[in-house]
């Protein structure tokens, strides 16, 4: 065996990977032969950590010591101080800044604290494409106790009463799901996994698949015993190069090691593992539009019934669930249901994991218990708002979704009390806005994504949003009028009503539950004329006071569109006409002379 | 994978390496390897203890390094920090030493009372 004294274990997350963890991790091996220590000191690489915004993160265990926001030159002083002379490199160090002693052990970081973490339980912990490491905590066990202690029915039993509810947003019971397909008639059936994240802002399930691929497969194995199929498809984006190469890795190695294939733990069940690449279609996202994807045709959707878990791929019986939600089956089978329903609320049990980003200083991924409150995952886990601006509105659920205002900021997250507030869990999105964010930019940016990615087939879809788009482009643009915020009620109306999908049907989301909460900014565009976060280019201005003005020019000579002019002794001016808005004077002005006029 | 069994002993021994990202209490060995440590030969030592440790497959036990502890005549000096937070400060220590203290005190529990800095202060006298 070999024994190392200290492991290292670099992030090789996507949001680690692109601020430079690879050169890191190669900086590392080279600093470590410098000093012989190759053989003493392990280098792993591991999933997501969480914490991006802290980015590129380095824990060094024994010590558990996190390293945050590690540049390239870091590495040979973490070496000779910590590696060689126990020293931790403290300025390096998370957590709060100010206390004296940096916490020394990730567990202390408030951002950590207060996760609990299922789904997550291995990312940022073990090597992903070692299964052996999976092995070590607990991996394949359920499997094996699936197989070869459990009739399917058991498994099937087990997950219902657990309470999962699929992760993928809308919340359908797991284990209704799993019993549907299950007793659907036909010899050959299908298990799929639906990885093709799309909403904007979302990696959760694209952090699972870095940095635990094998919880998912292991869980595909076992929804394949409960359901009775033989083959599993797991449809992932070409977007997440690092999670298809993990999630190869993770099938050969099972493979390898007899967990995939003839003959499973020497029972009589046997299953096989597929990838199929999404070509980055948000639609595909859809189930319907998925299978079909799978099948390798235009990815489009269909009229639901029939649902996958009687009709799927090659209409047969297909049991599809999201990443997130095959994550939490082996914890479940391993821990028993009973554990699993002491955490969350009455009706959504468990955790769920979201991408939280925008206006919030920990952008990350944190994994809560359902029923824990806005307010502690912005405050408490997200470390507050940037610049100590004010909290306007959470948007969650993505383009399907809406937006949670100041005023519910403590009501509990769940499936429900979402729903009730107009927005949704969806796959956990979760976008932070601060009084500088234009509630009527938000929803137009929303749509502009879904118009984007509407696949065409119908026309509530293809060619309502398009309407809503353009009235919400007048809005902004400084010509709406009063009729037009019915005519957008009217028309998210229909098309929730007509169109064909899911998306379809969800996308005017953004625009209702903005309307609901932040009618006054839509009538302030449309009455005043006047965006009251200033953000909306047509209706604000840069001016210049000349009674603060010392005539410098500093203005004029930033200005990339030559727009202002003045003269020694002479306040400057801004041609309003030539102005393209671009704030340079601004932010250049040495005496705070120039104002944005909203 | 045909059996449980395998799966299991796959477990363990993956465990037994990867044990020291969870284990917060297990005993743990500091090396002084300061200059002074160095040049006393405090590398052999470690290097000894980690042999000697993976050798009997301690994987509980974590080996780390600390500066100067000030008596840098007694270099190379070893500290073992029991669980309960106890800790015996062995000192002109030697790969040979290192393996006896591994043998005796991390597996048996016997402190190695003539290597501690107790005995030292005593024989000077």
């Amino acid at each position: 065996m070999e024994f190392y004294r200290a492991h290292v274990l670099v992030c090789g997350g996507t949001g680690c990977t692109s601020s430079n963890s690879e050169k890191i991790r190669q900086e590392f091996i080279a600093q470590l032969n410098k000093n012989k220590l190759d053989k003493e000191v392990q280098i792993v690489v591991t999933g997501c950590f969480g914490l991006c915004a802290q980015g590129p993160i380095v824990i060094v265990y024994p010590e558990g010591a996190m390293y945050t926001m590690v540049r390239l030159e870091d590495v040979q002083e973490i070496v000779e101080e910590h590696l060689i002379k126990g020293r931790l490199v403290k300025r390096l160090m998370a957590g709060d800044k100010d206390h004296e002693d940096p916490s020394k052990s990730l567990e202390n970081v408030d951002f950590f604290k207060r996760q609990v973490r299922i789904a997550l339980r291995n990312c940022g912990v073990i090597n992903p494409e070692n299964i052996d490491e999976y092995i070590a905590y607990d991996g394949y066990k359920a499997l094996a106790k699936a197989l070869t202690e459990m009739k399917p029915e058991d498994v099937i039993a087990e997950i219902k009463k657990s309470g999962l509810r699929g992760r993928g947003g809308a919340g359908f019971p797991t284990g209704l799901k799993w019993e549907l397909t299950s007793k659907a008639k036909g010899s050959q059936k299908y298990i799929a996994c639906n990885a093709d994240e799309g909403d904007p802002g979302a990696f959760m399930d694209r952090s699972i698949l870095e940095g635990d691929p094998h919880s998912v497969i292991e869980a595909m194995i076992i929804a394949g015993y409960a359901v009775g199929a033989d083959q599993g498809y797991i449809y992932v984006r070409a977007e997440y190069p690092i999670a298809v190469n993990r999630l190869e890795i993770a099938i050969a190695q099972a493979k390898e090691y007899g967990l995939l294939g003839k003959n499973i733990f020497g029972t009589d069940f046997s299953f096989e593992l597929e990838l199929r690449l999404g070509a980055g279609a948000f639609v595909c996202g859809e189930e319907t539009a998925l299978i079909t994807s799978i099948e390798g045709h235009r990815g489009e959707p269909k009229p639901k019934p029939p649902f996958p878990a009687v009709s799927g791929i090659w209409q047969k019986p297909t049991l599809l669930n999201n990443v997130e939600t095959y994550a939490n089956i082996p914890v479940i089978l391993n821990k028993g249901a009973d554990w699993f329903t002491t955490i969350g609320t009455e009706k959504s049990k468990g955790t769920k994991v979201f991408a939280v980003g925008g206006k919030i200083n920990n952008t990350g991924l944190v994994e809560i218990p359902i029923g824990t409150s806005l307010r502690e995952v912005i405050y408490d886990i997200g470390g507050g708002i940037p610049n100590g601006k004010k909290f306007k509105a959470a948007q969650t659920g993505g383009p399907s979704g809406g937006c949670i205002p100041a005023s519910h900021i403590d009501t509990p997250i769940d499936f429900e009390t979402l729903r009730e507030l107009g927005s949704m869990m969806g796959s956990g999105g979760l976008i932070v806005m601060d009084e500088d964010n234009c509630m009527v930019d938000i929803a137009k940016f929303f749509l502009e994504f879904t118009v984007d990615e509407s696949c065409g087939k119908c026309p509530p879809c293809r060619i309502g949003t398009k309407r809503m788009l353009e009235i919400l482009e007048r809005i902004t643009g400084g010509k709406g009028e009063m009729e037009d915020i019915e005519k957008l009620e009217i028309l998210s109306k229909n098309i929730i009503s007509s169109a064909l999908c899911g998306l379809g049907q969800s996308a005017p989301q953004p625009v209702l539950s903005t309307l609901r909460y932040f009618r006054d900014e839509y009538i302030a565009h449309v009455k005043d004329k006047k965006c009251p976060a200033g953000v909306c280019k047509s209706m604000m201005s840069y001016v210049i006071a000349a009674d603060h003005c010392k005539s410098c020019g500093i203005c004029a000579r930033n200005c990339p569109v030559n727009a202002i002019s003045g003269d020694k002794k002479v306040p400057y001016v801004i041609d309003q006409e030539k102005c393209i808005k671009c704030g340079v004077c601004m932010t250049k002005c040495p005496f705070k002379a120039i104002f944005k006029n909203a | 994978m045909k059996s449980l069994a395998e799966l299991e002993a796959i477990r363990k021994n993956t465990l037994d390496q990867i044990k020291m990202r969870q284990s917060k209490d297990g005993i743990r060995v500091v090396v002084g390897m300061a200059t002074c440590g160095i040049a006393a030969g405090a590398r052999p030592v470690m290097n000894a203890f980690v042999e000697e440790l993976g050798k009997r497959k301690l994987a509980d036990v974590s080996v780390t390094m600390t500066g100067c502890i000030g008596v840098c005549r007694l270099e190379p000096i070893v500290e073992v920090f029991n669980a309960d937070g106890s800790k015996v400060t062995y000192v002109k220590m030697d790969p040979d030493k290192a393996a006896r203290v591994v043998a005796e005190h991390i597996v048996n529990g016997r402190v190695c009372q003539d290597l501690t800095i107790g005995a030292a202060e005593a024989a000077d006298k």
